[in-house]
């Protein structure tokens, strides 16, 4: 189920994803990435011990936002922007939702741009952001 | 403030690194996909990407590829290009978290594309967390050529050492 172009309001919610990644799924996204810091699979990481636990990679939050609203457009839109800060960890093992609404549309240049989040466990936003979409 | 910047530290603002070759690949963009957790076919299988309207397996939002691995010229953990001549930012902070990213695209890298990075340092700033201490924000900015040298895409993003 995609969205067109002419159907999307300001203020329109995109459906959520819910994750829940483990240290498995962490190993796959570092594969995916590149990214092979301890932080994110090594319990016994110095910094994972002085955190607590080991942490979601902040980019694989990042990428959430993107899936959040390739997911939404369906590949009708080109993804052209996406952008977000990292304000909060999430723990491995730990749920977090991913969600956006839509802030603005533009008629003349079929854009449209969504005000992107995460959220964590506890219901506190960790990673916002913006990602805008130009429809085709 | 027991960490300062130093000239030597300023110094490296602004120098970019020679282009880098950064790998699109059918493999890496599944990778990709099965790390973050899409479920759409289109990063997944070829003949749903082409029916999409993509020439090949297209990158998902925020997939920079993976810059070409040769053992002593790349970051071992990071895989970030060591050898491309950018100079190397030495602080002497050990831990790292990521501050910001964003992505900006002209077009979509699809599978079978191989383009070309340069990055560097675009700003250095010091500042003091209540939780971390003295932190080393470090904002830097790469951009994505084709073989032809058009602009595929650009990223920015903040690393924060304490």
């Amino acid at each position: 189920m995609t969205v067109s172009f002419d159907s999307i309001t300001v203020g329109d919610e995109l459906p959520q994803l819910t994750k829940t990644p483990g240290r498995e799924q962490l190993v796959k996204y570092a594969a995916g990435s590149g990214d092979f810091n301890p932080l994110h699979y090594d319990a016994d990481f110095e910094q994972a011990k002085a955190i607590g636990d080991n942490i979601v990679h902040g980019r694989m939050k990042y990428a959430a936002l993107g899936q959040l609203v390739s997911d939404w457009a369906g590949h009708a839109a080109m993804v052209s922007t996406v952008s977000c800060q990292y304000r909060g960890m999430d723990l491995q093992g730990k749920t977090f939702t991913v969600g956006g609404t839509v802030s603005a549309k533009d008629d003349s240049s079929r854009t449209v741009t969504v005000d992107v989040w995460t959220k964590d466990a506890n219901g506190a936003t960790t990673t916002p952001g913006k990602a805008t979409l130009r429809f085709r | 403030m027991a960490f300062e910047l130093t000239d030597e530290m300023r110094a490296v603002i602004g120098v970019e690194g020679k282009p880098w070759p950064v790998e699109f690949t059918s493999t890496g963009i599944r990778g990709f996909a099965r790390g973050v957790g899409y479920t759409d076919p289109v990063y997944f299988d070829v003949a749903a990407a082409q029916a999409a309207g993509y020439a090949n397996l297209p990158a998902p939002p925020t997939y920079s590829g993976i810059p070409v691995f040769i053992p002593g010229q790349n970051d071992d953990r990071y895989g970030a290009p060591l050898a491309s001549g950018q100079p190397v930012l030495r602080h002497g902070l050990k831990n790292v978290l990521d501050g910001g990213t964003e992505h900006h695209y002209v077009r979509i890298p699809v599978a079978g594309e191989t383009l070309y990075s340069t990055g560097k340092v675009a700003d250095l700033e010091v500042k003091e967390s209540r939780a971390l201490g003295t932190m080393l924000v470090i904002t830097s900015e790469s951009t994505f050529r084709d073989g032809a040298g058009a602009v595929v895409f650009t990223t920015r993003g903040q690393a924060i050492f304490y």
